[in-house]
């Protein structure tokens, strides 16, 4: 059993949909500017990156409208796209031969702000019905079954930013363990003022008010980052079914590792690094195959310094091209992995590893980090490594097939 | 509001309203014996549904009869009842 992806579709704010997005990543284009969803002006950090030209009622039936969170919506439009990009159609599939397994960090919280707010303001008669399930963490995951007739095994997955990286992993185990068909990966979104509050209480913001300054992972300059929306959405099979159907194969989710780090104060190192190797060792990959790493990046020096400090542990000094697209998109929460697994099949796919924008790598951090200009190589084998806010440790290895 | 009644083209706004129409439903024609899982709504529309019309009519409903209310023309018996008897707001 070797799970592949046969479907993508990225949903970002530099691109709404893969090629568009992937034309931008390469273009070098920022999704980054002043938040447009709610007036920021009171709050100490102003930019982020929003998903643009999405007009939900273009996508969806008027029936799903009222009972969606923006963020749903999003997932909804992007798994008709990666099913379409599959070559799948799902009423044509048996509903148990499908499951969806997707990852949330806040569940639909722009739906629960406004909800909250007539509770407030007008009572809790004028609360929505719909309130009971569309800020669920598990509503992408549910309504995607409901929406495309999947009834396999489904659920959803929590863990911060690292979540996008899970999912694919928990999707992979029910390919092998014989679903056909799972559709996973994380579109996220949580930028209404509410989910702001919650963002500034992370502490991990940028205050600063110029997009191409704001988010600098791995720069001298690096200072928290821009939060974002999206992410991607994946269509998976058992790579020897899904080349019978005469399915077009994008590569295989070759390897996975998850560690969950120490306590701050117990004196053991950071396990990012583990997570690393044991992506490797699943995937049966030498550090010497790995042509590219995806890089978390989360733009705090103490964090940056533990990620450079694993990919040189584990690659040596320089080693490996390293990037993070995501200097383009913000950090999307569980959107990120999953956006960056869909980056690094379209570089195997294009030989081209996209630039980390804006950044002028710091010295010290020992990293071949590509700036400036996309870097055209062949990629066979890339590595993308999540981390999730409280410990979460997360890599996945992606492989040509 | 004593001589408020709910009729089906009410119903129909207030249902478009809370909860859009699936495609391939037409309200539009004479629904009022069809079955609500026909027309697409299920038992959370009509919820959501009945909300707007307590606020609307300032009526009080029984979720569990509306609940058994299988079409448009049950669910508006139901709710005219209601109406009529004077239910206080």
């Amino acid at each position: 059993m070797r799970p592949a992806v046969t479907g993508i579709a990225a949903v970002a704010p530099n691109g709404l949909g893969t090629e568009e997005f992937w034309a931008g990543t390469l273009a070098g284009r920022t999704g980054l500017g002043v938040l447009t969803r709610f007036d920021p002006e009171r709050y100490p950090a102003r930019l982020a990156g929003e998903v643009k030209g999405f007009t939900a009622a273009d996508h969806l039936s008027s029936r799903m409208l009222p009972q969606t969170d923006h963020m749903t919506r999003l997932n909804l439009v992007a798994g008709d796209w990666a099913l379409a990009d599959a070559g799948v159609r799902p009423r044509e599939w048996p509903d148990f031969d499908m499951g969806v397994m997707t990852a949330s960090s806040a569940g639909g919280y722009e739906f629960g702000e406004r909800e909250l707010r007539n509770m407030w303001h007008k009572g809790h008669e004028h609360v929505s019905a719909y309130q009971s399930f569309a800020w669920f963490y598990a509503v992408n995951s549910g309504q995607l079954s409901i929406h495309n007739g999947m009834r396999g095994p489904s659920g959803v997955v929590v863990s911060d930013q690292a979540g996008g990286l899970d999912a694919l992993a928990q999707a992979r185990r029910q390919i092998r363990k014989g679903t056909p068909l799972m559709l996973t990966g994380a579109v996220d979104s949580s930028l209404c003022s509410w989910g702001w509050v919650a963002h500034l209480a992370g502490g991990r913001l940028s205050t600063s008010q110029d997009p191409d300054r704001a988010y600098l992972p791995f720069d001298a300059a690096a200072n928290g980052h821009v939060p974002g929306e999206g992410g991607a959405l994946l269509v998976l099979e058992d790579g020897a079914a899904a080349r019978a159907r005469g399915a077009r194969i994008y590569g295989e989710i070759a390897g996975y590792g998850a560690t969950f780090d120490p306590r701050p104060d117990s004196g053991r190192p950071p396990a990012l690094r583990r997570a690393i190797e044991l992506a490797l060792r699943d995937a049966d990959a030498a550090p010497g195959d790995v042509d590219v790493v995806f890089a978390d990046a989360a733009a705090i020096p103490e964090l940056d310094h533990v990620e450079a400090t694993a990919i040189t542990g584990v690659f040596g000094r320089e080693a490996v091209p390293v990037t993070a697209p995501k200097t383009m998109t913000g950090r999307l929460s569980s959107g990120a992995g999953a956006l960056d697994v869909a980056t690094a099949l379209l570089s195997i796919r294009d030989s081209v590893i996209p630039a980390t924008a804006n950044v002028s790598p710091a010295p010290g951090y020992g990293l071949d980090l590509v700036t400036g200009e996309p870097r055209q190589i062949p990629v066979t084998t890339a590595l993308v490594i999540a981390r999730g806010h409280g410990g979460f440790n997360s890599a996945v290895v992606v492989r040509a097939v | 509001m004593a001589d408020a009644r709910v009729t089906l083209d009410d119903l129909k706004r207030i249902l478009l309203d809370a909860a859009g129409a699936d495609e391939g439903v037409d309200l539009s024609g004479d629904v009022v014996d069809v079955a609500f899982s026909d027309l697409g709504y299920d038992s959370l529309a009509l919820l959501e549904a009945a909300n707007r019309i307590q606020r609307e009519y300032r009526v009080q409903l029984d979720d569990d009869a509306l609940a058994a209310a299988e079409t448009p023309g049950a669910f508006l018996d139901l709710v005219n009842e209601h109406l009529a008897a004077g239910s206080p707001a």
